[in-house]
């Protein structure tokens, strides 16, 4: 006998992403979830994002690993309110991972909050986090193909940063076949190349960030009234 | 490997409908799963198998259904699945179409054992 249940494998998941959802419309808090494999530079362009900004914004950052404190510890040079998430082994942040540390570092909007999941592109694209968009990171010294390697996270990132554009002088790569690749599973994904060691594509980057917030203090302020 | 986690979660709700059900047996859980959803059929089942031995849930089946991914155009309105990452349109040709499906990971179902008819 067959009973329908029809829910989300991951409901529990999904409730708590929707209360910090939620929480970030009434705040105003832009919240973006950075993803991409091991080393792809999510932590140096954070580092170099982090620097471009006035001490006194409101930014704040949550950077998860199985292990080790060390990220904060580079980020948390910055002046910026740091939290690392240890994730003992589990392979993505869950959206119970981020209220817990959030609750604890007491991060009030309106204002930026930098989620930097776990080096990983297959597990944080099932987590839905409460975000405004998924970044996802793809560097020069990877393959052009990966978008179609692992479909799931470009299909769900909204902007993709191409990273490292400083060695492309170095490295067989090919950032228009990366693009068009990545286009493929997802026609309308935004794109920036960016270097976190010259600050190429920065100014583009902190613009994209600027309008992602803009709209979402719109938004703050349309539930507010 | 977030497979484990995926399972766990699965026989979370198989339980929590147990306690709603009392005396009830399940004989399998019915999943969803799109290509998009980056879940490994294959690691899904054995991590499913190695969490429901040696408890009450021994021996329930998980059936998964695969979905493909699947896009509606923007244009005719035509709903196809998509092969070989051609997301244009079979009828009319245009890229313009967008993604429908292929992102499920959903639990569809429960089998329960038909109580006797005899007792």
């Amino acid at each position: 006998m067959r009973e329908v249940l029809e829910k989300k494998v991951l409901s529990e998941n999904d409730r708590l992403a929707a209360e910090l959802r939620q929480r970030y419309r009434e705040e105003g808090i832009l919240c973006v979830n950075i993803i991409s494999s091991p080393g792809s530079g999510k932590t140096a362009l954070l580092e170099r994002t982090l620097a471009s900004f006035h001490q006194g914004d409101s930014l704040a950052v949550l950077t998860g690993d199985l292990q080790t404190d060390n990220d904060a510890r580079r980020l948390a040079r910055y002046g910026f309110p740091v939290r690392q998430i240890v994730t003992g082994g589990t392979c993505h942040l869950d959206a119970r991972m981020v209220t817990r540390h959030l609750d604890e570092m007491g991060f009030r909007g309106p204002g930026i909050l930098f989620v930097e999941n776990v080096g990983n592109l297959v597990c944080p694209s099932s987590y839905d986090l409460g975000e405004a968009a998924k970044i996802v990171l793809l560097s020069v010294t990877e393959g052009e193909d990966k978008p179609l390697k692992y479909p799931g996270i470009f299909h769900r990132a909204s902007l993709m940063l191409l990273t490292k554009t400083d060695l492309l002088p170095h490295v067989e790569f090919n950032p228009q076949l990366a693009l068009e690749n990545a286009r493929k599973i997802h026609p309308e994904i935004e794109f920036i190349a960016v270097s976190s060691r010259t600050r190429e594509g920065f100014p583009e980057w902190l613009n994209w960030l600027n309008g992602l917030q803009k709209k979402v203090q719109a938004e703050a302020a349309a539930t507010v009234s | 490997m977030h497979e484990v986690g995926i399972a766990a979660s699965i026989l979370e709700s198989v339980e929590g409908e147990a306690r709603r059900r009392p005396g009830e047996r399940f004989e399998a859980v019915g999943v969803r799963i799109g290509e998009l959803s980056n879940v490994d059929k294959d690691a899904l089942e054995f991590a499913f198998e190695a969490l429901t031995r040696n408890t009450p849930l021994a021996g329930l089946r998980l059936e998964v259904e695969w979905r493909p991914r699947r896009q509606r155009c923007l244009d005719c309105g035509k709903e196809f699945a998509v092969r070989e990452l051609n997301l244009q349109c079979p009828v009319c040709g245009t890229d313009k179409t967008s993604c429908i499906g292929g992102t499920e990971l959903d639990i569809a179902y429960l089998e329960v054992e038909e109580p006797c008819v005899k007792c």
